[in-house]
């Protein structure tokens, strides 16, 4: 069986599967029920300063998008952070440490941007002997217009600052829980990594509305007639978090950077791929909020049987392996030829592939061959995009067939030489680096 | 047990099975009941909105299927039922009656995929059935070309051209030998099939459109002639199906127990109590089609104790499709296969037996084997196919028996359209004959207009 535990940090736990900060870790009673079910470790909700908490609307805070069969695809949320008094969360924080001490418990805090809000909290949090702290510095809404989350995590210079803050004023291990609510990702994961940060953990939520009620005009979810933005998470952010965690695992400044995966996890295969770009653990939200605690049994029975099957002992011998394949545009081989192909076995018919190419694309599968329903590609035609894979509701029956060395690229009258090289080096980019004459 | 005896007919000893009204409302009910707006969300999922779509292609309507699916998905079923309606009026009786799985369903590539089609039936249903129980019209009639269209019949066939000619602003004056519209919708299909008097509703629907006037007890070639038809008005249609019915040939066939399928399922789609309704106690059924699929279930489920269907030929030759055999035996019908009948056997003056021989199959060709078997039962049913019995006096061009119309539907006579069953080449299917009625419609339009 392959080892699924992990070190971040110094932060042990059995599994790389922790809970996000969100509802799903806002008390005691939840948390306890997450580790009973096997949860590797969980992000706290985010404390406030002391005093009077936060109000939460008492309406709708969620809305969606589904796919096919009502399935979850995207949710947004109008929540902010914890509604719990602070006392009460911090008695729960320990008593919660000290009876699952295999388990990470790190606690994420959101206070105004002052040091001595961050100091008198962190002494607080210390007292729990939680593992190490989370900085919100990404919820998009409600907090941000008080000058806190994504309003701190858009400026890096106060990222840095309160980041070196909280480094100066506890010996707990800082995580910055970075907001995708930026234009260049890089910018405030260097800041946190100036600032000292141990880590950086993303996405939180993108700004969002999810619909508009056509009866009322109001965004959903609406709040007595009217809505505001909210954060967006679920299946759907998975390719945008990916992509910001590839950034940051392959900048030169932040290369090397403790990442937690955040945003979209709902499988095994999600949290791997996460993992494979870096990461050394993976939070949860929204596949919790939709399936409950007992997902992770998937996640975890996945996770190993794959690693199993692959012959990885641990995730140390896949972490970060995609990272040197994740390359800028002007980087790619574009000698490298596909040609989709389409198994006529596993063909049902539909013609799914043919109009989509056929009306979007490149003219290259027929929809008939002898007055009969036959769905084939054109090699002539095709320029290998790979539409027509991802419209065809079969999976395997398109597949990218890459063209052998030696072989005529029948659309160009090409030959395929085997040979890298990318458009630095091509004749038509009147950059291109020119051979010496 | 109260014991009827039939008027009329072949008056024979026959009695009612003494079901309670419980009984046959449960027997009678839908055979596939509605989705309900949930169940229609999910399956309106499971359409892979194809192109060319192999559904439509199937469907002699020819209705845009993955359209109106992918409207019910988006909440659209008004518009839904408006593109079924476009091609198909009777649009909501053929998602009860159509044997979709010898259609669109069976052409459905998630047929392919996993054995499973679109339910594209039910959601036909879903769809026209949100949009009738408003009360509301699909369409709304062009202004008025002051051409006049007689159309003979108020079957599919029939209804279908008028409403299409209505549409187009034709005024159209329809001919209906009985006293209800609807052809064999209202007096043939299985009664679970049209349950809740939907036959009459639609026919109501449809001719709701305006501008279509009908006369009912008004029979070609007995109290009306196509002359004065071609005289009166502009155009003809004849949607008249067929009104004969095959004999087997057998001595003492016409006599008391023997009785043709077709009368005794109009008998039971106009009972108003089918629990007073006669039934044999064992019947033999001889065919091999829907009719004699429909009159053994419904016998059965009448109270019959025995059911047999005895059909000439082979089981793989049978016109019922495996579902609709399936669901007779579901409903404990025997079906006996290489079986004909040859003699009727009396007792008393009353049905005793069918004899029948066993046959085999010879280059297509049904030859006996000279071996003979009993099939002791008080009632015999004819279901071997019915017969176009001319009501024109001669005066068009028939093939095979039946009125030879072309792709247009325009028969040999100039200004006269006819579709539907009477029409030879036809599939005998309800869907079909509105299709007749749709394209005559469109030729009679642009021949007027032309
Ligand atoms: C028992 C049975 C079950 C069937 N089940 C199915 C089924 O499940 N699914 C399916 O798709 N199809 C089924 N069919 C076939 C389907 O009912 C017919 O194909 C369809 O009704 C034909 O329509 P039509 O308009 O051509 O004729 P009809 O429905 O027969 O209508 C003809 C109309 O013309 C009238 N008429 C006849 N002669 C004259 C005249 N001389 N003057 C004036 N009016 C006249 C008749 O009274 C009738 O109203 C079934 C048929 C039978 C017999
Ligand atoms: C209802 C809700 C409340 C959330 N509250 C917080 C919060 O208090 N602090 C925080 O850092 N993130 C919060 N998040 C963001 C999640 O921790 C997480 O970053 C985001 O949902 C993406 O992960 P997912 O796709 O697995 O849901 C919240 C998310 C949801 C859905
Ligand atoms: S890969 Fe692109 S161009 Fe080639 S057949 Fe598929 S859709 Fe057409
Ligand atoms: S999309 Fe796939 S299943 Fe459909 S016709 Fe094309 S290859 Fe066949
Ligand atoms: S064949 Fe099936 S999946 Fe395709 S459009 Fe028709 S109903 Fe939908």
């Amino acid at each position: 069986m392959a080892n699924l535990s992990t070190n971040f940090l110094g932060i042990k736990s059995p599994n790389p599967f922790w809970l996000a900060s969100a509802p799903p870790t806002d008390k005691a009673y939840n948390v306890v029920r997450a580790f009973q079910a096997g949860w590797g470790g969980v992000v706290w909700k985010t404390l406030g300063e002391a005093g009077p908490p936060v109000v939460n609307v008492s309406g709708p805070r969620y809305g969606a998008i589904w796919g096919a069969d009502r399935r979850l695809l995207g949710l947004n949320n109008i929540e902010l952070i914890t509604d719990r008094d602070l006392e009460i969360n911090l008695q729960e924080i320990k008593q919660v440490k000290r009876d699952w001490k295999d388990r990470a418990v790190v606690v994420s805090l959101m206070v105004p941007c002052q040091e001595d809000s961050w100091k008198a909290i962190l002494a607080r949090v210390e007292e729990t002997e939680a593992d190490g702290i989370e900085l919100n510095f990404g919820c998009p809404h409600g907090m941000s217009e008080r000058g806190m989350g994504a309003a701190v995590g858009q400026v890096p210079e106060y990222i840095e600052m309160v980041a070196r803050w909280c480094k100066q004023n506890t010996r707990m291990p800082v995580i910055v829980k970075l907001t995708p609510n930026i234009t260049d990702i890089r910018y405030p994961a260097r800041a946190a990594k100036k600032g000292g940060a141990d880590a950086v953990s993303l996405i939180n939520t993108i700004s969002s509305i999810t619909s508009v009620n056509l009866d009322s005009f109001s965004p959903e979810p609406s709040i007595d007639g009217k809505g505001s933005h909210g954060g967006y998470c679920g299946p759907a952010v998975k390719p945008i978090a990916l992509n910001m965690v590839a950034e940051i695992a392959r900048d030169a400044e932040t290369r090397g950077l403790p990442i937690s995966g955040i945003g979209g996890v709902t499988t095994w295969r999600d949290a791997a791929e996460f993992i494979a770009l870096g990461c050394g653990t993976v939070q949860v939200c929204t596949a919790a909020m939709t399936y409950g605690f007992k997902v992770v049994q998937e996640m975890i029975d996945g996770l190993s049987e794959w690693m199993d099957r692959k012959g990885h002992r641990s995730l140390a011998d896949f972490q970060g392996r995609a990272v040197g394949n994740v390359t800028d545009w002007q980087y790619l081989n574009l000698n490298y030829v596909t040609k989709a192909h389409i198994d006529q076995e596993l063909c049902i018919k539909c013609g799914r592939c043919h109009i989509a190419c056929e009306d979007t694309s490149h003219q290259a599968i027929t929809a008939e061959k002898g007055g009969v329903r036959h769905f084939e590609v054109k090699d002539e035609e095709c320029v290998g995009c790979n539409l027509c894979v991802n419209v065809c509701p079969v999976e395997n029956c398109i597949t990218m067939v890459p063209m052998r060395k030696g072989a005529t690229d029948p659309r160009t009258g090409r030959k395929v030489t085997g040979d890298y090289g990318n458009w630095t080096q091509h004749p038509n980019n009147p950059m291109s680096c020119k051979a010496a004459e | 047990m109260a014991l009827h005896t039939r008027k009329g007919g072949s008056g024979r000893a026959v009695s009612a099975m003494g079901l309670s009204k419980a009984q046959i409302a449960a027997n009678f009910s839908d055979l596939h009941p509605p989705l309900d707006a949930h169940e229609a969300r999910v399956e309106s999922d499971r359409c892979y909105f194809c192109h060319d779509a192999p559904c439509m292609t199937a469907c002699p309507t020819t209705i845009d299927i993955p359209l109106f699916i992918r409207e019910i998905n988006t909440g659209n079923p008004d518009g839904a039922a408006r593109t079924i309606f476009m091609q198909n009026i009777l649009g909501g009786m053929c998602a009860r009656v159509c044997p979709t799985e010898t259609l669109c369903e069976q052409a459905c590539v998630r047929n392919v995929a996993e054995g499973k089609p679109v339910k594209i039936g039910l959601l036909q249903r879903y769809a026209t059935d949100h949009l009738m129980e408003q009360k509301r019209q699909p369409f709304a009639r062009a202004k008025a070309t002051g051409k006049r269209v007689a159309v003979v019949g108020a079957g599919p066939a029939g209804l279908a051209c008028a409403h299409r000619l209505a549409l187009h602003g034709h005024a159209v004056e329809m001919f209906e030998a009985r006293k209800k519209p609807g052809g064999l919708n209202e007096y043939g299909i299985a009664a679970y099939k049209a349950t809740d008097d939907f036959a009459r509703r639609e026919a109501a629907y449809v001719m709701g459109v305006g501008g279509i006037k009908v006369n009912y007890g008004k029979a070609l070639g007995k109290n009306l002639k196509l002359e004065k038809l071609r005289r009166d008005f502009d155009a003809v249609f004849l949607g008249v199906g067929l009104q004969g019915v095959n004999a087997l040939g057998l001595s003492g066939e016409d006599g008391p127990g023997v009785d043709d399928a077709v009368d005794y399922i109009a008998e039971l789609r106009q009972a108003s109590d089918l629990t007073k309704l006669k039934v044999g106690k064992k019947i033999a059924v001889v065919g091999g089609g829907m009719t004699a699929i429909d009159i053994a279930v419904q016998s059965k489920l009448l109270g019959a104790e025995e059911v047999m269907i005895l059909y000439r030929r082979a089981q793989a030759k049978m016109g019922a499709s495996p579902f609709e055999q399936e669901l007779a035996k579901s409903k404990g019908v025997v079906i006996h296969h290489n079986l004909m009948p040859v003699k009727v056997k009396k007792k008393a003056g009353r049905m005793a037996a069918l004899i029948c021989e066993r046959t085999t199959e010879r280059n297509g060709k049904v030859t006996g084997t000279g071996k003979r078997v009993e099939f002791p039962c008080d009632v015999v049913f004819k279901a071997i196919g019915q017969t176009y019995t001319d009501p024109t006096g001669g005066v068009l061009r028939l093939e095979k028996g039946r009125i030879l119309a072309d792709a247009e539907r325009r028969t040999s006579l100039p200004g006269v359209w006819a579709g539907g069953d009477c029409v030879y080449g036809g599939k005998d299917l309800t869907v079909a004959s509105v299709d007749d009625g749709r394209r005559a419609a469109d030729s009679i339009h642009a021949a007027l207009m032309g």
